[in-house]
């Protein structure tokens, strides 16, 4: 029996943890789940592929492959421009949907007007780009075996080493900095905050834009490992869900092991049961952990 | 003249079919609060439900049993309840948000199945041959269309006034106060469970119903009619129209299938052929740019919140 | 003896919805060095009056002011940088964060070069909580967790320190290290309101206080003279409210 599903796991679970951090940071510190969050995922990598076309076509170049690697310098660049671009998008839907929402509606207003958006940002794409797959390269990888039975192609290798470079990234944000300590505030006790001297709203607005960022991330990470296409945040949603609320609302750590722990689950699935009930494993393990310990691992009791 | 009013027709009676899904969504939500986002899960199974029993034998699928299109129906609402009470009985403890995701889950785990149990529902292909109401009257096109417009809209029609009185009763009068306050509910204890329970049940089966009816009406079905569009457009219906509120149900489901009727149309026009995937996206982008203006603009949609008191006191003829 | 007014509010009508006030038209002065309570039975509306004067319950009119500054209906998170402590009731720490997070993220709004030593001062002044640091704060005894919200509000070297109700919850003994450090607070030129409902132990520890009910202030005079006040007894335990003299 071979442990190439561990690999895969693995590499399902960074893009599932990735995307998981900002669902798990938007939920604690605004109350709401967030069905857009999918969008940012698809977003984020429509707009580094577009990035990147455009630098490609601004400076006359090729998209020359760094090493072993299938991108180049281009798609990195273009990352950084893309995060930003939907760390914005985020910003912006907040200031023109959900922060009026805030003033007056309750949580389940704002999960109902983000699942209404998540669709128009999801069909905007199919109209944009169209139902078919894209790629940021053609070039096909070879997978190079590791030991144990698992093969690996270089790009699943950059691409778990540079999630777990943003986990960490992350994990010291929250822990170490002075942002890092409001937005745990604020999602404890947003008056308390305040009268300590948080500006909540700004420390709102900073999360949207690490969320937004963070999902692109995962976009690109998919878009590189996998494909691009427009359903593609929508079918991480109820993972995502999953391992957020199996980590514990509100607990970044949590997340990212929630994300793993549900991207194992599904490749293991795929190995034993048959990869067209991939997404329902998700659903299980949500379903599991609602019932079961409904304050996951590692988050705080209610009320 | 006569193709006109036989569009009429076609339009109306898919525009009811969706105002039914959109009235059992409203004694979920509206009146009990309960946040469904599976709404196309439930559709489906009422669908194929009624396909199976209904169907001639021979199909790729399971059932075949060329039973009456009512007992189809009625097999519609029965399985979309039962699976709706499973469902309830293990998810409505959870608080509205987390119902939300779940919902949104199950509805993926159906269509899923719908798709992959090949031998059991067809699979990717579906199931067809389904019979189709006034089947008889199939060459006279305006007297089908009609036809099945009398049909489709009395079967509204019939659930609207019985929706309407179970609003008043007191039965509907508990799942209000338990959609108010969460936590009173609570201390309500089992019972509150047991009213939101029967609530998600027959606003599920109602579902159920208008699947199946809108696959009596289609002849064919197949489980990527079932993605989340069609909750989102009943969603989108029932905002708009005015949510806790059964007229506003009827109204949003003609006004949003208007709108989606009109922008196809458009589309049509606006793109050549080969782009008409592509437009169609558009539309969906339309109505949720609708969904989210009514949601800060006017929360409570068109016709707003009726405060239903007892029909007792509006002067009805309720029982003592 | 009393020296300059370092916060005043006026004719203060608040409540969190707009049309339906709890405060109608109450009000306070506080000189520098001064402690005064706000006492009144309960649904009076002083913490209410302290919660308007804090940010957090929207004034409808009236004035609030710090020195010379009209603060009124500013967003919360601006008062502190102007030197307006505010300790609330409950849930004045942040129970999932430890004690040095708990701090450090009430010095973040200090200068850099500041914070590392007031968050030593106030482990100095508060040696329990010192000793250990890692402890998230919701492990630590009630008294513990009152001396870490007013370390973290005194972190910041306020002019006025706001307390609702310090001594809810609280053992006697607790509730007196709380007013003995309350008082050494006084003594760095701080000056200190509090809400409380026990009015024998804020008589022990305040110069002045008010009286509110219904609203509005009732009473006001020397803690001394309030002390055997009969109108205190009649406003706490039932019979007509006396119009004050």
């Amino acid at each position: 029996m071979s442990l190439q599903f561990i690999a895969d796991g693995l590499l399902i679970g960074s893009m599932v943890g990735l995307g998981a951090i900002g669902v798990t940071l938007t939920y604690s510190i605004l109350g709401f789940a967030n069905f857009v969050h999918g969008e940012f995922i698809a977003w984020g990598a429509y707009a580094c592929l577009v990035i990147a076309g455009l630098i490609g076509l601004g400076f006359g170049i090729q998209v020359q492959p760094l090493g072993p690697f299938s991108i180049g310098w281009v798609i990195l660049v273009a990352a950084v421009f893309a995060m930003t671009f939907t760390g914005l998008l985020a910003l912006a839907l907040d200031f023109l949907l959900f922060s009026r929402l805030r003033r007056h509606g309750n949580a389940i207003v704002m999960v109902m007007a983000s699942f209404g958006a998540s669709m128009a940002l999801r069909s905007l794409l199919e109209f944009l780009f169209t139902s078919e797959p894209a790629y940021f390269s053609r070039e096909i990888q070879i997978a190079i075996p590791i030991g144990l039975g698992v093969r690996v192609t270089p790009d699943q290798m950059l691409m778990l080493v540079l999630t777990a470079v943003l986990v960490l990234g992350m994990h010291l944000l929250i822990t170490r900095t002075t942002l890092g300590r409001a937005m745990r505030a604020v999602s404890e006790n947003p008056s308390l905050a305040a009268v300590g001297g948080i500006d909540v709203a700004a420390v709102i607005r900073r999360t949207w834009l690490i969320g937004g960022a963070l999902a692109c991330a995962a976009g690109i990470v998919a878009g590189i490992t996998v494909q691009i296409r427009p359903f593609m945040g929508f079918d991480l949603l109820l993972p995502m869900f999953a391992a957020a609320i199996l980590g514990g609302i509100g607990s970044v750590p949590g997340a990212v092991l929630g994300g793993l722990i549900v991207g194992l689950a599904e490749s293991c699935a795929v190995q034993f049961v048959g990869a067209e009930y991939r997404a329902a494993v998700a659903f299980l393990l949500l379903i599991a952990v609602l019932l079961l310990r409904p304050t996951g691992l590692f988050g705080r009791a209610a009320g | 003249m006569l193709d006109v009013l036989g569009y009429l027709a076609f339009f109306l009676t898919t525009a009811l079919s969706y105002a039914l899904m959109c009235l059992g969504l409203n004694l979920q939500w509206g009146q009990t609060g309960l946040f469904n986002v599976g709404i196309a899960g439930f559709a489906a199974i009422g669908a194929y439900a009624s396909a199976m029993l209904t169907t001639p034998p021979g199909g790729n699928h399971f059932g075949g049993f060329d039973l009456p299109i009512l007992i189809g129906w009625i097999g519609a609402m029965l399985a979309s309840g039962l699976a709706a009470a499973i469902i309830g009985a293990i998810t409505l403890r959870l608080r509205a948000d987390y119902l939300a995701i779940t919902t949104f889950g199950i509805a993926i785990v159906i269509q899923l199945f719908a798709l992959n149990a090949q031998s059991f529902t067809g699979g990717a292909f579906g199931i067809g041959f389904i019979p189709r109401p006034f089947a008889n009257l199939a060459e006279h096109a305006l007297a089908f269309e009609l036809a099945n417009l009398a049909l489709v809209g009395g079967v509204t029609l019939l659930v609207f006034l019985a929706l309407e009185r179970l609003v008043r009763s007191p039965w509907g009068r508990v799942l209000r106060a338990i959609r108010e306050d969460e936590t009173a509910a609570l201390s309500l204890g089992k019972n509150a469970k047991r009213f939101r329970l029967q609530a998600f049940v027959l606003g599920s089966a109602i579902m159920g119903l208008a699947g199946a009816i809108q696959g009596h009406f289609i002849g064919f079905i197949a489980p990527e009619n079932y993605l989340s569009a069609i909750t989102f457009q009943v969603w989108a219906m029932l905002i708009i129209g005015g949510s806790g509120n059964n007229r506003g149900a009827l109204v949003g489901a003609i006004l949003v299938w208007g709108l989606w009727s009109l922008s196809g149309a458009a589309m049509t026009t606006i793109f050549p052929p080969e782009q008409q995937v592509r437009a169609a996206a558009l539309q969906i982008v339309a109505i949720g740019v609708l969904m989210a203006t009514i949601l800060l603009l006017r929360p409570r949609g068109i016709l707003g919140e009726q405060m239903t008191v007892s029909r007792h006191l509006e002067g009805g003829t309720g029982d003592g | 003896m009393k020296g300059r007014v370092v916060l005043s509010a006026e004719a203060i009508v608040a409540g969190y919805e707009p049309d339906l006030p709890i405060l109608n038209g109450a009000g306070f002065t506080l000189h520098e060095r001064e402690i005064v309570a706000l006492l009144g039975p309960n649904g009076a509306g002083k913490s209410t009056l302290i919660k308007a004067v804090a940010g957090l319950v929207p004034v409808t009119s009236g004035r609030v002011r710090l020195e010379e500054r009209d603060i009124t209906n500013l967003p919360a998170h601006l008062l502190i940088r102007l030197g307006l402590g505010f300790v609330p009731q409950t849930e004045n720490v942040f129970a999932a964060m430890s004690i040095a997070d708990n701090l450090l993220l009430a010095a973040a709004i200090l200068p850099k070069t500041r914070r590392a030593e007031r968050v030593a001062a106030m482990y100095a002044m508060f040696p329990d909580l010192a000793a250990k640091t890692s402890l998230a704060a919701g492990r630590l005894s009630g008294g513990q967790r009152q001396m870490l919200a007013i370390a973290r509000t005194l972190l910041v070297e306020p002019k006025v320190l706001m307390l609702d109700e310090p001594s809810a919850g609280l053992s006697p003994k607790i509730v007196g290290g709380v007013f003995e450090t309350l008082q050494r607070v006084r003594e760095t030129g701080v000056a200190i309101l509090l809400v409380e409902q026990s009015v024998r132990t804020a008589l022990a520890l305040a110069d002045r206080a008010y009286v509110l009910a219904e609203g509005r202030n009732r009473h006001e005079g020397p803690a001394p003279l309030l002390r055997d006040d009969p109108l205190i007894a009649h406003l706490y335990f039932g019979g007509d409210p006396v119009a004050a003299p």
